[in-house]
């Protein structure tokens, strides 16, 4: 009937699976199934051969990734890849934006086509044994990693390797995948071009593939390494978005109401940010909200729901974006807000209203002999301050402008001068005044500037935002605005 | 028609057998580093260290050697070549020991010594035994290696890989001491090293670079272009001893074509300018061959063009595509600054400054964002590595003040924009002002 073809790589008799990978076509493959021996089906034990050789995009699908949007770059990774018995590129630098799925692409390949390999997250290695013992412990089981030393250098590494390949040598190229290789730079400086080199330096077929978000002219170290085969993983484009995030729909909502509301968030969001993690974030917060289950509204009446939606995006965008407050948190507020008409407030919205009174003056004295020149502090602060020539005074230049260069340090007998001028009511020096000093100092909110032991003439620096100031001296009813130099 | 079918998928079986195994070779070559019969464009080179390896594994003639050369150039495929032609010798192969260091596994001269321990296979004779010195060690080690006779000592190769990493060590004890005993007449060693850097003797101390020989055989790259392409065909050509010569013939034809073609030469032209080394040309033949496949079983010139682009694109570029437009506003606010302040460095309140004037007169595609949002917009440039912190002093600075640099160039911005997804035209012309 029909000779046998040997199968190049794995020198199996069997023509079935190759020739089914090579045509798609439904109608030639029946014909070829019915004249197989005796009907059985093999399957050719080296996939990637299939796959490589024919560079079919429908193949592809047979590593079932879900995501269609990276056929493209799937097939340059794949077509890196080798086969049984054929050498690989030794290192292969994969790059990207976050979430774009480098690290998806490559473990699904890997794993689904069954090649033998080993990831690390350098982000979880402290230290180089780390790295090391967790390669040689996915790479060649789990007694290997005994065979190093407590402490073990790239040295020790290398020599482990080697004894172990001797045992059990590789007719398959050996992956290993180091994830957040940006990291690998900050870690002793021999690790990184002995790992672009380590095919060379252990005499084995192995490849090494660096996955990072930073681009490889970063990387490049003083005199030079060798260089890696570099790969782009493209980001997503709006339209792949909208496809992503569609695809795990609530089963309570029609997917047109889905997609629409999806395309309202990627309005808003996809200006600011466009890491998909991110926004599947946003998503899975906003996505179980009692919105759409107002009895008034129907699904098709969008500009309704919109309307209502909006301020919750514009909120989250406030809050929820900048993490200053938690998914659980946020969840939690927005149920009592059917009751009570409370707004969610971040973090930074709680810190000023619990310093005491003198405390808050004291804050304010500090931004303003921060932000004020010392030559202007007689015509703000002195009742009676005499001519000053304007034109001195006047000069200002836009660069300069205080606001734009950060706060200057001052020493402590301005601070307190300009605090007396400022409060209304007499005020002793006492000891709890200066201990609200170093209170403040404590909260971050004055930063000291020099040494510890200035015990006589100690320098600060005050270290919050206009808008915070402006917002605690509204509560002391305090026109500041008057006060700053900048805004004159 | 069932016969026809069979014929063809069983032809293309055939071509696909054939083309795993044209893969496989050519891949040892570009991959694997294989070594080639003879090596290119270094005939001198080889014979003048071929020589020098030959008086110390026949003669016993000591000697150092320093193989300098920039990255890719061949040195280690010289220096393998030169050995396995000395290894041919029968009598050579018996007595001569190869040791291989490399600076970048062996970073302390306590576990180089080790290492040479390892390699020379006389860890049992040293046992638990603790020397003095360094000096003691390595001539107990020479000593051990002396033949039944006790006339002579067997000669040694030392090859120092990354030799420039060899003389950060300590004091330089390794190289002193190795270099020491090849001056001396304790036993035939040979020390090889092999460097990238030109200035690798200024790094060497004095004591040591008194005992160096000073003999340095330096791999820069002479090849005219037309060798270059030579040099090119007979990479991708297959060799003598493939099995099926009807596919032999139609690959290396197809492969002389290649080479002729206008397309195919300017790209290698283009090449040949910026690099005239073995390594990048394997890097670009590896992703032209990358694409060779059975229903595709040639290479053809837009392969070649298609892996040129890969090679030369600008990784920043590539980047920067994936931008939110807040964080591309951000960019253009911080190049108009460096135009109008030539350079000097900024700190976030002054791009938001530029960000705001913007959004009031010219904008009216942007929404107006708080200043939370854009600081985080910020702190992501900042993590892409694009912007980076000018003081590494540990004064707590406002992180709204600390003094950044852009490390994107001018033209890199203005490409960028041109390739950028749907781009609002107000932000383009923003770019395009002079002034901001």
């Amino acid at each position: 009937m029909q000779e046998g073809i040997q199968c190049s790589c794995c020198e199996s008799e069997q023509c079935l699976s190759v020739i089914r990978g090579i045509h798609s076509d439904d109608s030639v493959e029946k014909t070829f199934l019915g004249n197989g021996r005796n009907g059985d089906k093999h399957t050719c034990i080296c996939p990637i051969e299939t796959l490589v050789w024919t560079n079919d995009y429908t193949l592809v699908q047979r590593a079932r990734c879900n995501i269609d949007c990276h056929c493209l770059s799937m097939c340059h990774c794949l077509s890196m890849l080798s086969c049984s018995k054929q050498c690989s590129y030794p290192s292969i630098f994969i790059y990207g934006h976050r979430a774009t799925g480098k690290s998806h692409v490559i473990h699904t390949l890997l794993k689904e086509l069954e090649l033998p390999y080993a990831t690390v997250s350098c982000v979880e290695c402290v230290s180089v044994g780390l790295l090391f013992e967790q390669v040689l412990l996915s790479l060649f089981g789990s007694d290997s990693a005994s065979l190093l030393s407590r402490n073990p250098s790239l040295s020790d590494f290398v020599r482990v390797y080697k004894q172990l390949c001797v045992q059990a040598s590789a007719k398959q190229t050996r992956y290993i995948v180091l994830d957040r290789a940006e990291l690998l730079r900050d870690m002793e400086a021999n690790l990184l071009p002995a790992f672009l080199r380590l095919q060379e330096l252990v005499e084995d077929n192995v490849t090494v593939i660096l996955l990072s978000e930073i681009v490889w002219d970063k990387f490049r170290p003083n005199t030079g390494c060798f260089e890696p085969l570099l790969l782009h993983f493209p980001d997503y484009s709006k339209g792949e978005l909208q496809q992503i995030l569609s695809e795990d729909s609530h089963p309570s909502y029609s997917p047109e109401l889905y997609s629409a509301f999806i395309n309202i968030l990627l309005g808003v969001f996809y200006s600011v940010c466009r890491d998909l993690r991110e926004l599947s974030l946003r998503l899975s917060m906003l996505k179980f909200q009692p919105l759409f289950s107002l009895p008034s509204v129907k699904e098709s009446d969008t500009h309704k729901l919109w309307r209502n939606i909006e301020p919750h995006l514009k909120k989250a965008m406030q809050t929820v974006y900048l993490r200053e407050v938690s998914s659980v948190q946020w969840e939690q507020q927005l149920k009592m807000e059917e009751k009570e008409a409370g707004a969610v407030r971040g973090l930074s919205a709680h810190a000023h209203v619990e310093l005491p009174y003198y405390s808050k003056f004291l804050l304010i004295a500090a931004y303003l002999a921060s932000y004020n020149p010392a030559r202007t502090d007689k015509r703000f602060f002195l009742k009676h301050h005499g001519k000053i020539k304007k034109t001195n005074f006047l000069k200002k230049h836009e660069k300069t402008s205080n606001h734009l260069l950060g706060p200057k340090p001052f020493p402590l007998d301005r601070l307190l001068a300009i605090f007396y001028s400022v409060v209304d009511s007499r005020v002793a020096p006492t000891a709890s005044v200066f201990c609200q000093i170093s209170s403040l100092v404590t909260l971050q909110l004055l930063n000291q500037v020099g040494h510890d032991d200035q015990l006589d003439a100690p320098k600060y620096k005050c270290a919050v935002s206009l808008d915070f100031i402006l917002a605690i001296s509204r509560t002391v009813s305090f026109d500041m605005v008057k006060y700053l130099y900048d805004f004159l | 028609m069932d016969n026809i079918i069979r014929k063809y998928l069983i032809m293309t079986l055939f071509k696909y057998g054939y083309i795993f195994q044209v893969q496989m070779i050519l891949r040892e070559r570009f991959c694997h580093q294989r070594l080639p019969e003879k090596p290119v464009g270094m005939e001198s080179q080889h014979k003048h260290l071929l020589e020098l390896l030959r008086r110390t594994a026949v003669h016993g003639e000591s000697n150092s050697v320093l193989i300098v050369g920039p990255r890719g150039s061949g040195k280690t495929m010289l220096l393998n070549c030169v050995l396995r032609e000395l290894l041919e010798v029968k009598d050579v192969n018996k007595n001569v020991l190869p040791v291989h260091l490399n600076g970048l596994l062996q970073t302390d001269d306590r576990i180089a010594l080790k290492e040479i321990t390892r390699q020379l296979n006389l860890e049992n004779v040293v046992g638990d035994k603790v020397f003095g010195s360094f000096a003691e060690n390595l001539a107990f080690l020479l000593e051990a290696l002396k033949k039944g006779d006790r006339s002579s000592s067997r000669p040694v190769l030392f090859i120092l890989d990354e030799f420039d990493l060899f003389a950060h060590h300590k004091n330089q004890t390794l190289l002193y001491n190795l270099l020491d005993v090849s001056q001396s007449a304790q036993a035939p060693v040979a020390v090889i090293g092999l460097t990238c850097r030109l200035d690798v003797l200024e790094l060497l101390e004095k004591r040591v670079k008194s005992r160096f020989s000073h003999r340095q055989i330096h791999l820069l790259s002479s090849l005219s272009f037309i060798q270059y392409l030579d040099n090119v065909r007979s990479q991708l050509s297959l060799p003598q001893d493939f099995p099926d010569t009807k596919f032999y013939d139609e690959w290396n034809d197809s492969i002389k074509t290649l080479c002729e073609d206008q397309l195919v030469v300017d790209v290698l032209q283009s090449h040949y300018n910026s690099s005239k080394d073995f390594r990048s040309l394997h890097l670009l033949l590896m992703l032209a061959l990358s694409r060779v496949s059975a229903s595709k079983p040639a290479i053809k010139p837009t392969d070649l063009l298609e892996a040129s682009r890969v090679c030369m694109v600008d990784s920043k570029a590539n980047i920067l595509h994936g931008l939110s437009i807040l964080e591309l506003c951000l960019i253009i606010a911080m190049k108009h600054l460096n135009d109008i302040y030539e350079g000097e460095p900024f700190n976030f309140q002054m791009v938001h400054n530029e960000f705001k004037k913007f959004l009031q007169r010219k904008s009216h595609s942007i929404h107006n964002f708080d200043k939370p949002v854009v600081i985080k917009a910020f702190e992501h440039l900042q993590q892409l590595e694009l912007i980076k912190s000018m003081d590494s002093s540990t004064a707590k600075i406002q992180k709204e003040y600390q003094l950044m640099k852009l490390l994107l160039d001018h033209s890199q911005i203005m490409e960028a924009l041109q390739k950028y997804p749907q781009c609002p035209t107000d932000v383009k012309q923003w770019a395009m002002s002079a002034f901001g």
